[in-house]
């Protein structure tokens, strides 16, 4: 039955579409193929998730070769609501692509860029659905190698130089990652991460378990850009080219964040992890300080760009905060705030995208006197900062209050007043960008700047109203969030 | 009848927001435009005197809109502290939307359209707080208070307008973000709801008292727009604003939101009975009696006429919070009486100085000698608020001073007393001082006539009618008195 194959389809079929594209090679055409092959992808995506959300996971052996020796694909509800986050905003983002691509790549590099998006999508969709973790690996490598590449096509010549700094951050946290997974090869004789997390149990006082473990846990924060692993991430946000950027701003790190989730709670248990090493000391305060320096250094960006890479660290680091908490509410908070970062840095992303695409630049100095010029792409860029400060009736508050319920329900006051400070900070940052646009004058004031076009107007104002509608109405989120984190913790007992 | 006054309630919301919306379509004809802010004032006022005259305060409804969070649900009801702080801003929204038609003409600002949107916008936040059913949405609409005053505040647009506009939102953003959203959930945490009850919500879970204890100055001083100090310098900076949006937001929609805020705080969310007990309350009331000292003190050295009138708001503003601190009747009587007796004399003030900036450009206090021959309207009636601040009869201060007075006696807050009498008497330096400069002075130079000799008549309607108020608040006080004790009786229901 179709319904059994939707596990293995969702990544066989952006793999397999992504070296077609090679054989349109029309811009155009490219585009539509990849924009239908992501819709599609969605689609699955919901389907999975309501399956699991009513039958349970999902479990498919490839090749009908049984797990442990075979590789198995398994789907819970988390690696739904990922799958389904992922497929989503890059729809959403492919479907503004073709204009942005068309001002910022050449003719024959656009149908490249979409064989690289492709297998992108693949590689992160594989990470989510895989049960196996050497095949885990493979999928990190392919979304990586394919990042690297997307970011390299940036227009700006620093695009190489922050690629190829990426690519050695990457390839060294790949390297810890496959250290960690050899070691627990060598312990226990499979790759099966549920084999694993039941023969780990009877390990834990191995000392090559906690080796094992810390490698694997430092090459998945590099990776995610845990500070003060972030280094990368700035210049490769920045420089890439405005789809990409918004593409991997709201969905790699949150697979990272997954890998991390899944290892922690599934394959080591929860109870080791946070025995074997002062985890949630270390998780939380990497988590404060990350939130107090990436969010300072924010401010003192120039580049609008810049001042989202170095958000998205800071709200990196408020996922791995309420991660470390170890709790109930805690993890909730993280899955929650997962979502809700997805939209925000994705409407935002794109509209700076549009910004780009009319006045070709990224600096803040330029923006003034756009808010009047621009007005819609403006109003989504105050909404989504809005959303980013945790102003009521955004996504953005939702999150907060779960942080701030998740911290002051352990009594740790200070931790919850960092939180909110951490969104005192955002307020800076994004109103920097506010005061540029509309209370300064334009530079000159003659020249006239149209508008972006309704095709660009159209995604961003999708991502924005998400911003809106997922603030007010929960019930999704926190239904998803809730299950996904029962289920955690119930294969974590 | 009670489905009747919901209606009416989502009603006042949604009208000032459709007339936002509805404001750009006129942008290019003016006349139009100003007649939809008008109807839609005016309208927001008939709505609320039909909830006033049709309410039966002994069985409330509310009706929820949106459940966010379950428990947090953004809903509405009305009680009467609710009601007059909606009746008294539809009001002067009404009467401030025939002032500003004069003084945004006559002072040819730009973006006008922008201007009554913003306002209107900022009608809708108000009123949903004044109808707010709970905590959760009280913050809500106590946020975009705050942001949809701050396009108001900077509408000049220049570098001194940025500067207002970063501290008036900086200020505003922490307390709310750093203690009143804590202090919330906090709240939620204990008792597992945000709900306002008479009684207090709180006192059920005097076993916390150590938490609650903490709650109290959290939501004092996070509730930055009732400008405690030191959360004070956003009203100063927000001066900049043109002088109708100071006149109406300043003295009477965020500054009164701020106060109305914390009353409904002290009186439904902790309760007379419990505010007595914790050991914070006794702090918190040397700290409203400081502000109220030391705003006034700074107000006697401003030259600039706005900024003195912003200080002095400083200062009234804690009047109101200390009453809502002292646990008794008579405080909360009075705090609710001086909320809105204060907000008509004070924006008769600002209505006075905006007529000022219109005819003569002048907006410091030491060139104002002489201007009592030239302006004897407009400084006559800036004469009769005054008093009325000060508190002298016959005018309306008089009463919201003397409940205010007895509330302090009754808590036996002598030092309190004390304060009170004598930022009184700074009052009357700091406002008599202008109106006596203007008539018993003779001018250094000729006066340089701008324009007309007297304000523009839109101006001076608002103006006059104001100034009325004043008086026919002191005759007749009954319905002010009757809403203010009745939100302590549903208090004492319980």
């Amino acid at each position: 039955m179709m319904s059994n194959q939707l596990a293995i389809l969702q990544v066989v079929i952006p793999l397999i579409a992504a070296p077609l594209c090679l054989l349109v090679r029309h811009a155009k055409l490219t585009w539509l193929f990849a924009l239908t092959i992501s819709a599609l992808c969605s689609v699955i995506a919901l389907l999975l998730l309501q399956q699991v959300t009513t039958h349970g996971p999902v479990v498919y052996a490839l090749g009908d070769w049984q797990a442990p020796i075979g590789i198995e694909y398994r789907i819970d509800v988390l690696g739904a609501y990922l799958l389904t986050i992922v497929t989503s905003i890059s729809t959403i983002i492919l479907l503004a692509s073709s204009s942005i691509n068309k001002s910022e790549l050449s003719k024959q590099k656009q149908p490249l860029f979409y064989v690289a998006y492709l297998l992108c999508l693949t590689g992160m969709l594989g990470i989510i659905v895989t049960g196996d973790v050497f095949n885990l690996f493979i999928f990190i490598e392919i979304s990586a190698l394919a990042s690297y590449t997307l970011i390299a096509m940036g227009k700006d010549r620093r695009a190489l130089t922050a690629a190829f700094s990426y690519l050695l951050v990457g390839t060294l946290g790949a390297t810890f990652i496959l250290i960690g997974i050899g070691l627990m090869y060598m312990l226990t004789g499979t790759l099966n991460m549920h084999d694993l997390s039941v023969r780990l149990v009877e390990l834990s006082q191995s000392r090559t378990l906690f080796t094992a473990f810390s490698f694997f846990i430092v090459g998945v924060c590099l990776k995610l850009a845990l500070f003060p692993l972030h280094w990368w991430l700035p210049n490769a946000y920045t420089y890439s080219p405005s789809v990409a950027s918004a593409f991997l701003a709201a969905t790699a790190t949150k697979v990272a964040i997954y890998i991390l989730l899944r290892f922690i709670f599934g394959v080591f248990g929860q109870e080791f992890s946070f025995s074997a090493l002062p985890l949630q000391n270390i998780l939380m305060t990497l988590g404060i300080v990350g939130i107090l320096v990436a969010s300072t250094m924010a401010i003192y960006q120039k580049n609008a760009k810049q001042i989202l890479a170095y958000s998205s660290i800071a709200q990196i680091a408020y996922m791995i905060l309420t991660l470390g908490f170890n709790s109930h509410n805690g993890l909730l908070a993280t899955l929650i705030h997962i979502f809700n970062h997805a939209l925000m840095k994705g409407a935002l992303f794109l509209a700076l995208a549009a910004v780009m695409y009319r006045i070709g630049s990224m600096e803040i100095k330029q923006f003034a006197g756009l808010g009047k010029q621009m007005p819609w792409t403006f109003a989504a860029i105050v909404i989504g900062g809005l959303s980013l400060v945790g102003i009521p009736l955004t996504v953005g508050f939702i999150s907060k209050w779960y942080m701030i319920v998740a911290s002051l329900e352990n009594g740790w006051w200070p931790v919850a007043l960092v939180i909110v400070f951490g969104s005192l900070l955002a307020a800076v940052y994004v109103w920097r960008i506010f005061e540029t646009a509309y209370l300064q004058t334009a530079h000159e004031p003659n020249k006239q700047i149209k508008e972006a076009p309704l095709r660009l107007l159209i995604p961003v104002w999708l991502l924005t109203l998400a911003n809106i509608y997922f603030g007010i109405d929960v019930r999704f989120t926190q239904n998803i969030a809730e299950l996904a984190t029962q289920s955690i913790l119930g294969s974590a007992m | 009848m009670q489905s009747n006054e919901l209606l009416y309630v989502q009603l006042a919301i949604l009208l000032p927001a459709t007339a936002a919306l509805v404001l750009p379509l006129f942008k290019r004809r003016p006349n139009i435009r100003e007649t939809v802010t008008l109807l839609a004032s005016a309208s927001l006022f008939l709505i609320c005197i039909s909830i006033y005259s049709t309410i039966d305060f002994s069985h409330q409804q509310s009706i929820v809109w949106l459940t966010i969070l379950p428990q947090l649900t953004i809903s509405f009801s009305v009680e009467p502290l609710g009601l007059l702080f909606a009746l008294m801003s539809s009001l002067l929204w009404f009467i401030t939307s025939i002032y500003s038609i004069g003084y945004m003409r006559y002072h040819h600002e730009k973006n006008q359209t922008r201007f009554y949107q913003f306002f209107a916008l900022t009608m809708t936040t108000v009123i949903g707080i004044a109808f707010a059913a709970n905590l959760f949405t009280l913050y809500v609409f106590y946020e975009l208070l705050t942001l949809s005053t701050y396009p108001l505040v900077t509408h000049a647009r220049n570098q001194k307008a940025k500067l207002g506009g970063r501290t008036y939102i900086a200020i505003l953003l922490l307390t709310s973000f750093l203690f009143f959203l804590p202090a919330m959930v906090g709240t939620w945490l204990v008792s597992g709801q945000v709900a306002f009850e008479s009684g207090g919500l709180l006192s059920a879970y005097t076993s916390e008292l150590k938490v609650i204890a903490i709650l109290l100055p959290l939501f004092l001083l996070g509730i930055g727009k009732a400008a405690l100090m030191p959360f004070h310098r956003w009203l100063p900076a927000a001066m900049v604003a043109p002088t109708p949006v100071s006149a109406l937001l300043h003295a009477v929609a965020v500054v009164k939101g701020g106060v109305f805020a914390v009353l409904k705080v002290c009186v439904f969310i902790f309760g007379e009975n419990l505010i007595a007990m914790l050991p914070t309350t006794q702090l918190l009331l040397y700290l409203a009696g400081l502000t109220v000292l030391i705003a006034s003190l700074i107000a006697l050295r401003q030259d600039s006429l706005k900024k003195r009138l912003a200080y002095s708001t400083v200062s009234q503003l804690s009047y109101i919070t200390l009453g809502a601190l002292l646990a008794n009747k008579t405080g909360i009587i009075g705090s609710a009486m001086h909320m809105v007796i204060h907000g008509f004399s004070k924006i008769t003030l600002f209505f006075c100085a905006g007529a000022i900036i219109i005819v003569t450009g002048k907006t410091k206090i030491s060139e104002l000698a002489g201007l009592g021959q030239q302006m004897p309207i407009t400084m006559s009636a800036f004469f009769i608020a005054s008093l009325s601040i000060i508190g002298l009869p016959p005018l309306a201060g008089a009463w919201s001073k003397w409940w205010l007075l007895l509330a302090t006696a009754e808590a036996k807050q002598w030092l309190l007393l004390g304060i009170l009498a004598l930022s009184s008497l700074m009052n009357i330096f700091y406002l008599l001082a202008i109106p006596l400069k203007a008539f018993f002075t003779v001018p250094t130079q000729q006066i340089s006539v701008k324009s007309d000799i007297e304000a523009p008549m839109p101006m001076l309607i608002a103006i006059i009618t104001c100034t009325c108020l004043c008086f026919i608040f002191f005759i007749f006080p009954e319905p002010l008195y009757e809403l203010a004790s009745s939100i302590t009786h549903s208090t004492s229901g319980q």
